[in-house]
């Protein structure tokens, strides 16, 4: 049941919602308390010195960390119970790409669409040709550099056609034309009523509404 | 094209065709590794070959050991290639990718213990047979050792992929993986190679039978779940 709400002129209803998250690692406290939403047509940064627990509030967002507690909401219902549709429309990108060496980019992406959103293979070529990997499709990503590892993890986003983005420090291994290429799909995602959630330490510098999220003081800074 | 991006929440892929990519997947990525597809039948062929040199080359004496030592032969080929079911999968990360499918996972791990059957298991059960005359075995009992392969080998991939799942994600595994698996495997040995010492003098086998394709049926239901549940807290 797609519900199709691409109505830019009115404020889109949060996409996700948390509320209450508190997490501990190690006996240590990560955040407690933490509320915050995430709507359509906006980009959050995850800001937060190392070890602040950036990578485990993004893990905990896609259930792929059950240590918390608090609720996530998924447009106004709790995510457990419309996980799949919540599934449907979040990819994650994670420190391990989630791209397999002895196959091909073609071949990887291929079974990336088959889980999430079917892609013809025009689809996954121009996907990948929009991250600058025209000519890579059939070369085994082993003999690929980090740096197009990390594009063809970046192109499962141009095809599984999700509303929200999780990524995990996206820009590590890019080079300075790949962090412009990024940033420039960051912005047009968000531009067309996405929702992009994201942790870096590079300087971002997108052209649409980005706020960010600081979890050393865990509190939203507009 | 581009304009036509439309973001959208999509009901995404039927279920069946996320559990054949993935089953092409995982067989695409064995064949890409010969050493992967070799390996189980290597062993699998030497441990065999080996047991007429340490036991003694007398077709008597041999061929009351025979079926015992082609199960417990092909119990080991199936345990080494285990590691390969989520091992990689877990390291690059194409693991968190699979348990982020709005797909159930119940059918993708599914999906990957049939492709890790193809791999290790088939070939075994096709070999069987030139080890079987190998080792003696009466011509009366081949049939009954390829069928009780047939049907034991799925479920030691099945049983031994909750194995993996629930050790994937520790640092150095050692021996813990055969202390989970074998426990869960030791009754298909049992019955399997009873069965063919059985129909050797010529006693009923149809209860052996019974109760391995008892055995299949509960692995093929239950086991993928345990597995999935375990993948989760694996990654966790």
């Amino acid at each position: 049941m797609p519900t199709s709400q691409q109505n830019p002129a009115t404020d889109p209803p949060p996409l996700i919602q948390a509320q209450a998250l508190f997490c501990e690692r190690d006996e240590r406290i990560l955040f407690s308390d933490l509320h915050f939403d995430l709507t359509g047509g906006e980009l959050v940064q995850i800001k937060g010195s190392n070890g602040s627990g950036k990578t485990s509030l993004l893990r905990i967002l896609c259930g792929l960390n059950e240590d918390f507690s608090g609720e996530i909401l998924w447009k106004g219902e709790p995510v457990a119970e419309v996980r799949e549709d919540f599934l449907a429309s979040m990819t994650y990108i994670g420190h391990r790409a989630g791209v397999n060496r002895i196959l091909t980019p073609r071949e990887n992406l291929r079974w990336s669409a088959s889980l999430q959103a079917p892609a013809d293979d025009k689809q996954i070529v121009e996907a990948l040709g929009r991250l600058g990997l025209r000519a890579y499709e059939d070369i085994p990503c082993r003999n690929l550099s980090a740096g197009q590892t990390q594009r063809v993890a970046l192109a499962r986003l141009l095809i599984s056609r999700a509303s929200v983005w999780i990524l995990d420090e996206p820009f590590t291994t890019l080079d300075v034309h790949g962090v412009k290429n990024l940033e420039n799909l960051l912005a047009e995602h968000v531009s067309a009523g996405g929702a992009v959630m994201l942790t870096t330490h590079h300087p971002l510098s997108v052209n649409c509404k980005a706020r960010a999220l600081d979890l050393d003081q865990h509190r939203i800074n507009s | 094209m581009n304009n036509a991006r439309e973001i959208q929440d999509i009901k995404g892929v039927s279920t069946w065709s996320a559990f054949c990519a993935t089953l092409r997947r995982d067989l695409v990525i064995a064949l890409k590794r010969r050493n992967d597809l070799l390996n189980p039948i290597m062993f699998f062929l030497i441990v065999v070959s080996l047991f007429p040199l340490g036991i003694s080359p007398d077709p008597v004496e041999l061929s009351r050991v025979s079926a015992g030592v082609v199960w417990v032969s092909a119990l080991l080929a199936s345990m080494l290639s285990l590691d390969n079911l989520y091992r990689a999968d877990y390291e690059d990360g194409s693991l968190e990718q699979l348990l982020l499918s709005p797909q159930p996972l119940y059918f993708l791990v599914l999906a990957k213990n049939i492709a890790h059957w193809l791999i290790s298991g088939l070939p075994v059960v096709i070999l069987s047979p030139l080890l079987a005359y190998m080792l003696y075995l009466p011509s009366e009992a081949y049939w009954t050792m390829v069928l009780t392969l047939l049907i034991g080998t799925p479920v030691l991939s099945l049983f031994g992929s909750i194995g993996v799942a629930l050790t994937v994600g520790l640092g150095s595994r050692g021996l813990i993986l055969a202390v989970i698996v074998l426990p869960l495997a030791t009754p298909v040995l049992i019955i399997g190679a009873k069965a063919v010492t059985d129909v050797m003098v010529g006693l009923p086998v149809g209860s052996h039978f019974a109760l391995l394709g008892a055995i299949l049926a509960l692995a093929l239901t239950m086991a993928p779940l345990a597995s999935a549940a375990a993948l989760r807290i694996s990654v966790n």
